[in-house]
């Protein structure tokens, strides 16, 4: 956290900056040839990923409200439409269901577009379309008609947004066969994931998240490479641990290690798992690391029934892991409400840093 | 001559090359109905030249289709059918005369009623009916079902009302995007026409002038709601607004053939979207759970059935103008039911899908990996 603090003031010194891929170089200290790793928000990882493969591909193209000439309702496909034009940067009336559609047939006839909602609340209105026709068809086909599109946007709590502006949909999505859903945490995450949903041959829906957007990483030179790719469906160890598993997705990931830093000094050792990928999701390495610490705590913006950490915890119970429990599986999840839009009344119906750190004494009993 | 064409049918069946040349004619032209127009100075034309051989294809291909649809009847009665089943008899002109406006390279969306689609689309009868009766013969292996039938071009078969018109529009984009001159014809029924996706189909297709042809085929019933009962405004063919429209006689394959043609070069030249309204008919029910008979009455099925059936169309069309004969059309009749029959036995004889294969094509390019069955213990292959 300090370093990427230190960054930000390095950023405001430096003044305004321009064009696509803003970056900061890190002194590392060691003069030569040590790799140089520099500091890149969510928005330009996206950024750079989107540019990537629509340089890479000519069937990729982008189409959403706002996506072109206004630079991205979030600025994440800023100076593309400068860059691409006209042909592969759509700006589209607000049409969710017929864009929807019109993308998913587009896929079908063989392009490979990205599909922007302004947020994922909006893809409500589209969701026939990316459930019927696009998760579907594959199988309905027999293989036959494969739909190669990403739906992308920021899903979940924003800042203040209210209770329609602030829905999760991990859920929703992870429900569907046919589908593969992502949600990425980090700028390495959003770049990696970004990347490959574009390549992947089947319809994928990125759930980013809109604070994140703003917030610098630590991106190494493999991860700056062009031809860096996340997988889909392998989660990533963010913090090893023995005492207790901490599984989480988006921003919550982020909490789950600011839990751990306050932990550690207490002798508590969390392993936090970025599960990434919510479907398919990664099983296997939940059930190794639950193994290994006997504790599992689940961690979630979205609301509590029928959600992402109610399906960890049924999964946990069918497999191996279930016999290395020494307590229950205990879920943290976005409260039981509609978002509202006070702000001590929002803070409180996600789960905090506190919370987090409760729980863990919780299942551990201390 | 009438004697003479007796006498060279009982003689030479085999030698009906040179009947062409000496007893019939090799075209005829016809006065087709005018066009409703709309936001249009000047629509398709009034007359059409039919060749012979085309008359003869039409003539097999949409008996093929009846006998295929009434084939589906008997089948689902049978129970060996099972699920929705919407039949296409009565409207054979329109898929046909579809068909021949457009070339294989064009691309094909439509609905559930779609299996006469799927035949001009380039399936065949026994790959239609095995997967009617989930066969692993059937084009889509039995996993697809009537609703959900697909051929190279031809993007099905779609079940949500509605659903395949932005689809088709981003076909029709793509086909814009790679700039190979290719169109796409966009289907969508009466009752359909009143979904709101549709308008903001119409509003993407037009501001991005995509090469799409909006096409409705009025039946005159949604399901069981009568147009005047569903549409505060029936003349669908207006409906795209700022869209040319024009209203189609559905029931005639010339007409048909000619507006599609006319609609096709205008979107190949590059000016937009067209609308065409195909007045149609069905003469079942909306699906064999409906008899169709609740919200109109046989009288006026038997109306249309006698004076507008679109075989019976062509059939005296061709025969009056010396372009084949009643014995050489009943010699199709023929060969067509053959066919059909052949192709119900391999629809009820071909075994089921193998239960090994229920986790197929859940994802495309993919490694395998287990889908989960309706327990943890149950687990099965999956492979795109």
């Amino acid at each position: 956290m300090a370093a990427a603090a230190g960054a930000l003031r390095r950023l405001v010194r430096c003044g305004p900056q321009q064009g696509l891929g803003r970056r900061l170089q890190l002194r590392s200290g060691i003069h030569g040839s040590a790799p140089a790793a520099v500091q890149v928000t969510v928005r330009d990882a996206l950024n750079q990923a989107l540019d990537e493969e629509l340089e890479r591909d000519e069937r990729v193209f982008l189409l959403g409200e706002e996506v072109a000439q206004y630079d991205g309702a979030y600025k994440i496909s800023r100076g593309l439409w400068k860059k691409y034009g006209d042909k592969r940067i759509i700006d589209t009336p607000i049409s969710e269901m017929g864009f929807t559609g019109i993308a998913v047939g587009a896929a079908m006839a063989g392009l490979r577009p990205i599909c922007e909602f302004m947020t994922f609340n909006f893809s409500m209105q589209a969701i026939d379309q990316v459930i019927n026709s696009a998760g579907k068809t594959l199988y309905m086909s027999a293989g036959m008609v494969p739909v190669p599109v990403v739906f992308r946007g920021p899903n979940g709590a924003s800042a203040g947004v209210g209770a329609q502006h602030s829905q999760c949909f991990a859920a929703w999505y992870g429900h569907c066969p046919g589908l593969k859903v992502v949600s990425p945490w980090s700028s390495e995450d959003a770049k990696g994931l970004l990347k490959a949903s574009v390549r992947d041959d089947n319809p994928v829906v990125m759930l980013e998240n809109e604070l994140m957007y703003g917030v610098p990483f630590e991106m190494s030179e493999e991860v700056q490479s062009k031809d860096f790719l996340v997988p889909i469906g392998k989660a990533k160890i963010e913090r090893q641990g023995t005492h207790v598993t901490l599984v989480s997705h988006s921003r919550s990931v982020g909490h789950c290690l600011e839990a751990a830093a306050v932990l550690v000094k207490e002798g508590v050792e969390c392993e936090v798992i970025n599960l990434r990928t919510i479907r398919p999701m990664d099983v296997e390495s939940i059930e190794a690391s639950v193994v290994k610490t006997n504790h599992l705590i689940t961690v979630e913006g979205g609301w509590p029934q029928f959600g992402v950490g109610a399906e960890i915890c049924a999964r946990i119970m069918e497999g191996p892991a279930f016999n290395y429990l020494d307590a229950p599986a205990v879920r943290l999840t976005g409260a039981d409400v509609p978002m509202p839009y006070a702000k001590i009344l929002e803070e409180n119906c996600l789960p905090q840093v506190k919370d987090i750190i409760f729980a863990v004494k919780k299942v551990l009993n201390i | 001559t009438i004697c003479s064409y007796h006498y060279l049918s009982k003689v030479s069946r085999v030698v009906v090359a040179s009947r062409n040349y000496a007893d019939f004619a090799s075209e005829a032209t016809f006065d087709i109905k005018k066009c409703d127009l709309h936001r249009l100075e000047e629509g398709p034309p009034v007359t059409a030249v039919l060749t012979r051989e085309e008359g003869l294809h039409y003539y097999r291909t949409m008996q093929t289709i009846r006998r295929m649809e009434l084939k589906s009847d008997q089948l689902y009665k049978q129970k060996i059918i099972r699920g929705f089943c919407h039949l296409y008899d009565g409207q054979e002109a329109c898929c046909v005369g579809l068909e021949a406006a457009i070339n294989p390279t064009d691309h094909l969306i439509t609905a559930y009623r779609a299996h006469g689609y799927a035949y001009t689309r380039g399936t065949a009868v026994r790959e239609i009916l095995a997967e009617l009766t989930g066969r692993k013969g059937g084009c889509a292996k039995g996993k697809g079902g009537s609703m959900h039938m697909y051929a190279h071009n031809f993007y099905g078969g779609n079940g949500i009302v509605g659903a395949q018109v932005p689809l088709g529009a981003g076909i029709a984009l793509a086909c814009k995007y790679f700039g190979k001159d290719e169109i796409c014809l966009t289907l969508y029924g009466d009752g359909a026409a009143n979904q709101g996706q549709i308008f903001e189909t119409y509003n993407m297709a037009a501001l991005w002038k995509l090469p799409c042809i909006f096409i409705c085929e009025n039946n005159r019933y949604g399901m069981g709601t009568s147009v005047e009962r569903a549409a505060a405004s029936t003349d669908y063919y207006k409906r795209g607004d700022y869209i040319p429209g024009i209203r189609v006689d559905g029931m005639d394959i010339l007409c048909v053939r000619e507006a599609t043609k006319f609609a096709a070069e205008h979107c190949r030249s590059g000016k937009g979207p067209m609308l065409m309204e195909l007045q149609t008919y069905r003469y079942h029910g909306h699906s064999m759970s409906d008899p169709g008979i609740s919200y109109r009455t046989r009288e006026e099925i038997q109306e249309v059935r006698s004076k507008s059936d679109p075989i019976t169309l062509l059939k005296d069309r061709m025969v009056n103008n010396s372009l084949s004969s009643v014995e050489e059309l009943k010699e199709i009749d023929v060969e067509v039911r053959k066919e059909i029959e052949e192709a119900a036995q391999f629809a009820t004889t071909d075994p089921e899908p193998p239960l090994e294969e229920l986790g197929n094509h859940i994802y495309k390019n993919e490694p395998p990996f287990e889908v989960r069955g309706p327990s943890q213990w149950i687990k099965y292959k999956s492979v795109g």
